[in-house]
């Protein structure tokens, strides 16, 4: 069924966010510490275990990939109510910091890959 | 009378006029990456520049905080593009890790996957901070943009930013990944872009899945799936660590 998958998914979510603000608190902070990071750990080692035992069907797995193939969707539905506005009035901070990164990270790799025989 | 009926059918419908909405913006990024850019440029990024376009003349023409979605007809895009839909999204994504395969990447690709969520972050928060961002919120925020453009608005989210810096953190996110697509190919010799061991390197430190299998696809097809592998794991470390550890360190030396 696809809603096992949908079900499944559901539930890391919720369980990851509940970790994340339960972190939170005992940070002293009111804020979610990493919420969605911890519910993807949760639904790879889920999904790992399930999967070992054959308990998850291809059918429950649409379930999950549907909502995967919508991330970038739901990205640009999010850029669409961004405040691009205020945001310009900020600059080329964001150039900047791109490039920045950009270079920063080509020189890391760069270096790194120098070093393989 | 047919102004009257789509401004109610849209706003009793907000979510599924989003997707239509969406997916006709989708569509034509699609074409225009084929045709204009010869898919040098992926769909996805041009359809996030289209959004954020489309935000500003929202912006403009409501003088709101909240886009396109302060428009009558596009209120929907507030719930697709929402907190909690976002999340539930990126969290998906995770399924498309395999364990197995990712034991293969080995060390060196942990090691250019923490490089590639430092590095960023902290040119990102110098690069703030040298443009007046004092707060630890937003130079956090911006610094977890130059992450990947998930990471941001999901720690910016998190630690409770204010709009404009989100914007600022995706837009940084966005340029990133054109950039990385762009010059991919042409820096390849200066990466030493050669081996799947390379691809993985590149795939940890250049950081977003559109920017890595884009500039790889344009580079050498078969380094794809090994910068790929690699990347996905970027948004998820980059959503764990932001919001903690990295927005803590910022907020001490603050």
């Amino acid at each position: 069924m696809t809603i096992y998958g949908t079900a499944l998914l559901a539930g890391c979510h919720l369980l990851g966010i509940i970790f994340g603000e339960l972190i939170g608190r005992s940070l002293g902070m009111t804020t979610n510490v990493g919420g969605v990071g911890i519910a993807m750990i949760l639904l790879i080692s889920l999904r790992f275990f399930l999967h070992k035992r054959g308990m998850f069907t291809e059918t429950s797995e649409t379930g999950v990939q549907y909502w995967s193939a919508l991330y970038i969707p739901v990205v640009v539905a999010m850029a669409m109510q961004q405040n691009v506005i205020a945001a310009l009035r900020g600059g080329p901070v964001a150039l900047l910091a791109a490039v920045g990164t950009v270079a920063a990270c080509s020189l890391c790799i760069s270096f790194i890959n120098r070093l393989e025989k | 009378m047919l102004t009257e009926i789509l401004e109610k059918v849209s706003k009793d419908n907000g979510l599924i006029m989003a997707f239509a909405v969406v997916g006709i913006i989708t569509l034509l990024s699609g074409f225009i990456s084929r045709k204009l850019t010869l898919g040098r440029i992926q769909g996805s990024a041009i359809a996030i520049l289209i959004g954020l376009g489309l935000a500003y003349v929202g912006g403009k023409m409501t003088g709101g905080s909240k886009g396109l979605a302060d428009v009558t007809y596009f209120g929907g895009l507030a719930l697709m593009g929402g907190n909690m839909l976002r999340d539930f999204a990126i969290v998906a994504t995770a399924f498309e890790v395999h364990p197995e395969e990712a034991k293969k990447a080995g060390w060196i690709g942990a090691v250019a996957l923490l490089l590639g969520t430092v590095v960023p972050f902290i040119v990102g928060v110098l690069i703030a901070y040298a443009f007046g961002y004092r707060d630890a919120v937003s130079m956090t925020t911006i610094g977890a943009g130059a992450i990947t453009y998930i990471v941001g608005p999901v720690t910016g989210a998190a630690i409770g930013a204010s709009s404009d810096v989100m914007a600022l953190s995706i837009a940084t996110g966005v340029i990133k990944a054109i950039i990385v697509m762009v010059t991919t190919p042409m820096l390849a010799g200066f990466l030493r872009l050669k081996t799947p061991r390379s691809a993985m390197v590149f795939g940890g430190l250049a950081g977003t899945v559109s920017g890595v299998s884009a500039g790889l696809a344009a580079t050498d097809r078969k380094l794809v799936p090994y910068g790929a592998l690699v990347a996905t794991f970027h948004t998820g470390i980059g959503c764990l660590l932001g919001p903690s550890v990295l927005f803590l360190a910022v907020k001490a030396l603050v």
